[in-house]
C-alpha cells in the first residue's frame, strides 16, 4: 500500500511540471494554457493568478469538461503548493486532455516570485445575497458587481430626476455617490421627487437624499455638496474623479457647465431633462459621440426658456427618465451594452410613445470640434431660478 | 409636424400640425405663417436659432442640408428645442 508521499511522488513524476517562472512565460504566449486553479474557494478568495478560472480539486472530474471544453488545448494547473495540481494533472490526462501542466510551488511559490495576482477580492456572504439578483445575471456576475461597488457617479441635481437616479444607483451598489443640490426640499417637490418625505420637509436635499440611500443600502458612500455648480466650484468638485455624471439639472447655466466639464475631463454624461409629460434621454460620451453643445450649441435667450415652473411636469415623468438615465448610467460603469451615444431617446407619456432621433457629432462644435471656440467655464445667466426641481 | 411641448402655447395646445412644402423653409414659413409667435423661437436672421434642432424622419436637419433639406410627402418633421427640466 504506498503511502502518500509515494503517491504523490508517482504523480509529479507522471506529469510535466513547470516552476513559476516558465508558467509565466506559458501564460504570456499567444497560445497560453487554460489556468485552472484547483484549490479550495475560501482560499480563490484570498488572492489568485490572473486570468485563472475556478475548478476546485473535490469538482474536478465534474466540472472541467464546462471549464475546458477544448480537450487539445494545453491546461496549467495550480493549488496552494503543486501537491493537488499534480494529482489534478494527472486526473486530466486519464480524462484525454492532451497537456495537463502542473505548477510546481503552486501559488505559494509564484507569489514569492513578486508575480502578478488579482486582489483577494470577493463580496463575502451579506453582498452575496443582497446582489443575488445582480449576481444571476451573467453580464454583472461578481465581477461586476466589484466594479459597481467600485464605481463613484455624480448626480446633477437630487430632484425629480436625481430621485431615481439616486434610489437605484444606490440600491445597484455604486459605491460612491456624488450629489449636488442647494435646494431644500419643500411641499411641491414630494408629488415627484421620491428621495424625500414630508419628514425631510425644509431640509437640505444633498442631506435628505443621504439618508434615505444609508437607510437603502449601507454600501453606499454619499458625498453631498450644498451647492449650486459654478464655474468657480467645478474643478473642485470633479477633483476626486468620478465615472459618470448623470445629469438631471433643473437649468441651462448648469447643463453647459457641466457639458464643457465632461469634455474637458472626459467623463460620460447621461443626460436627461422633462417637460409636462415628455422627456428625453441621451449619453454624451466624449470621443465617442456628440456632446450637448454639438447640439444646441447656446442655451436659449432667457425670455425663449420656458420655465420650469409654469410648464409642470407628470409626476412619474422624471420617474420614467431618471430610471432610464439609471440603467445607462449601470451600463456605463459596468462596460456592458450600447449607450445611448449618438442616439436621443424621446419619452411621450400621453401618446405613450418612445422615439429616437440621431445624433451626430458637430465637427464646427464650439468645445469638443476640431478648433474649439469655447475653453473656459461661462456662467450663463440665471433664467429659471431654482423653482422647477 | 411636431410640436414640442414646450412651443404648444403657441399653437394652441397643438401637438401636431400639418404644414405644406417641399423643403424644411418652406414647411417652417407655412407653419410660422399660421402661428407667427412661433417665428421667433425657431428662426434668428432667418436661420434655424442655435437652440432648436429639427429632425426629418429621425435624421437632425443640421448634418442634411439644414433648412434647404427636403421633405417627402407625408414625412413627420419634429422640432426639438433645449429644454432643462429636470
Amino acid at each position: 500500500m504506498p503511502t502518500y508521499r509515494e503517491l504523490l511522488q508517482a504523480a509529479k513524476a507522471s506529469v510535466e511540471e513547470v516552476d513559476a517562472t516558465r508558467a509565466r512565460e506559458l501564460l504570456d504566449a499567444d497560445d497560453a494554457p487554460l489556468l485552472v486553479d484547483v484549490r479550495e474557494r475560501d482560499e480563490w478568495e484570498q488572492g489568485r493568478i490572473p486570468g485563472a478560472v475556478l475548478v476546485p480539486r473535490g469538482n474536478l472530474e465534474s466540472r472541467i469538461e464546462n471549464a475546458a471544453p477544448d480537450r487539445s488545448r494545453p491546461v496549467l494547473l495550480y493549488c496552494a503548493s503543486g501537491a493537488r495540481s499534480a494529482f489534478a494533472a494527472k486526473t486530466l490526462t486519464d480524462l484525454g486532455y492532451d497537456r495537463a501542466i502542473s505548477l510546481a510551488g503552486g501559488y505559494t511559490d509564484w507569489q514569492r516570485n513578486g508575480f502578478p495576482t488579482d486582489l483577494p477580492r470577493s463580496l463575502g456572504p451579506e453582498r452575496t445575497t443582497r446582489y443575488s439578483r445582480h449576481l444571476l445575471i451573467p453580464e454583472v456576475g461578481e465581477e461586476g458587481q466589484l466594479r459597481l461597488l467600485d464605481s463613484r457617479i455624480l448626480l446633477i441635481g437630487a430632484g425629480g430626476l436625481g430621485s431615481p437616479a439616486a434610489l437605484y444607483l444606490a440600491a445597484a451598489g455604486v459605491g460612491t455617490l456624488g450629489i449636488i443640490d442647494a435646494d431644500v426640499v419643500d411641499e411641491t417637490n414630494l408629488q415627484r421627487q421620491i428621495a424625500h418625505s414630508r419628514n425631510s420637509l425644509g431640509e437640505p436635499k444633498t442631506d435628505s437624499a443621504r439618508r434615505t440611500i444609508e437607510a437603502l443600502n449601507p454600501d453606499v458612500e454619499v458625498v453631498p455638496f450644498r451647492e449650486r455648480l459654478t464655474s468657480e466650484n467645478i474643478e473642485r468638485i470633479l477633483e476626486p474623479g468620478w465615472d459618470v455624471i448623470v445629469d438631471g439639472a433643473d437649468n441651462f447655466p448648469t447643463r453647459y457647465l457641466v457639458n464643457d466639464a465632461s469634455v474637458w475631463h472626459d467623463i460620460p454624461v447621461v443626460h436627461g431633462s422633462i417637460f409636462r409629460f415628455e422627456g428625453q434621454v441621451t449619453v454624451f460620451k466624449p470621443g465617442d459621440g456628440p456632446c450637448y453643445r454639438c447640439l444646441f450649441p447656446q442655451p436659449p435667450p432667457a425670455e425663449m426658456a420656458p420655465s420650469c415652473a409654469e410648464g409642470g411636469v407628470l409626476g412619474v415623468l422624471p420617474g420614467v427618465i431618471g430610471s432610464i438615465q439609471t440603467a445607462e448610467a449601470l451600463k456605463l460603469a459596468l462596460g456592458i451594452g450600447d449607450p445611448l451615444v449618438g442616439r436621443l431617446l424621446l419619452y411621450d407619456a400621453l401618446s405613450g410613445e418612445f422615439e429616437e432621433m440621431k445624433l451626430r457629432k458637430n465637427p464646427d462644435c464650439p468645445v469638443c470640434g476640431e478648433s474649439p471656440t469655447i475653453t473656459d467655464y461661462i456662467d450663463y445667466v440665471e433664467f429659471c431660478a431654482g423653482v422647477g426641481h | 409636424m411636431r410640436i414640442p411641448p414646450t412651443l404648444r402655447g403657441e399653437t394652441e395646445g397643438a401637438r401636431e400640425v400639418e404644414a405644406r412644402g417641399g423643403t424644411v423653409r418652406e414647411l417652417l414659413d407655412d407653419l410660422t405663417a399660421r402661428f407667427p409667435a412661433l417665428r421667433r423661437q425657431l428662426l434668428e436672421d432667418e436661420e434655424l436659432a442655435p437652440f432648436v434642432n429639427v429632425y426629418v424622419e429621425g435624421e437632425d436637419v443640421r448634418t442634411r442640408e439644414g433648412l434647404e433639406t427636403a421633405v417627402d410627402d407625408g414625412s413627420t418633421v419634429i422640432l426639438l428645442p433645449a429644454m432643462a427640466g429636470g
